[in-house]
């Protein structure tokens, strides 16, 4: 029997999280932010795969889960990166400082 | 034993690749990056008997969106400049660590109920009848379907050119 348990993947999924969220909030450049999100995503992924297989082995409701958070990060991805390209040819700039229009 | 050797190593890969995306300086090489670590969490769903999600995350992380971010770092030509960190850094280390702290002190602190019956072995039909058999997500995924839709016809219209 294995040594590894829920509590481990649990803990790797909360470890990439926090290195996703600090990267969201400290990062200037836009794609690396989006980068960061998609690390977000991921690491909630393996907590919902975790959860399928220790906790309901035979159900695999969270793999479904995983399935649709998957489809949801391509769309944000895809629109996102096309705003992006859309600030950068209006702005020439990606700089999340410097995207300032809508500031009051 | 080999699944424990596999979780370590893939964990410690996956959490230094994710590390290198927001150290490095080199947007395009955090990319690299950010692909290994997409790499590495395929090889946690294999750990995790969860074959078919690890041959998505294959195709879709490592094939698609990776492509779709390396595209748009080339057409946005800041590489020269990197990717520096703004002025909230140190509050947003200090919130990122916290957020950490509280995640592990209940993960540690639940009574989980762990269930003792081992994984289904293929879970491609599994998965096939949950999403389209009876009782199952048709819904959901019909509207994932017009999502997808929706997000491609969005993102032609915000980079057609004028």
């Amino acid at each position: 029997m294995s040594n590894i348990g829920l509590e481990h993947y649990l803990i790797l999924s909360a470890i990439l999280f926090a290195i996703g969220l600090y990267g969201a909030l400290a990062k200037r450049n836009a794609v690396v932010i989006l980068m960061c999100i998609e690390i977000m995503l991921n690491a909630v992924n393996i907590a919902l795969v975790a959860f399928s297989r220790f906790v309901v082995p035979t159900l695999l409701t969270g793999q479904v889960f995983v399935l649709f958070v998957m489809a949801v990060a391509a769309a944000e991805a895809a629109v996102g990166l096309a705003i992006i390209i859309a600030i950068y040819r209006n702005r020439e700039t990606i700089e999340s400082t410097d995207i300032n229009l809508m500031k009051w | 034993m080999g699944l424990d050797i596999a979780f370590w190593l893939l964990a410690v890969v996956g959490v230094l690749a994710a590390l290198a995306v927001v150290l490095l300086r080199n947007v395009f090489r955090a990319v690299l990056s950010l692909i290994f670590c997409f790499l590495t969490i395929a090889g946690i769903y294999i750990t995790l008997s969860a074959d078919f999600l690890a041959a998505v995350q294959v195709l879709i992380y490592v094939g698609g969106i990776s492509v779709l971010i390396i595209m748009a770092v080339m057409m946005t030509k800041e590489m020269p400049q990197g990717s520096p960190s703004n002025r909230l850094r140190l509050p947003a280390f200090i919130l990122a660590l916290v957020f950490f702290g509280i995640l592990v002190f209940t993960v540690v602190n639940t009574p989980w109920s762990i269930s003792a019956s081992p994984p289904l072995a293929p879970t491609t039909a599994t998965l096939a009848d949950k999403l389209l058999g009876e009782g199952g997500f048709l819904l959901p995924m019909e509207i994932a379907a017009a999502l997808l839709l929706a997000a491609i016809l969005g993102a032609i219209v915000l980079v057609r050119e004028k």
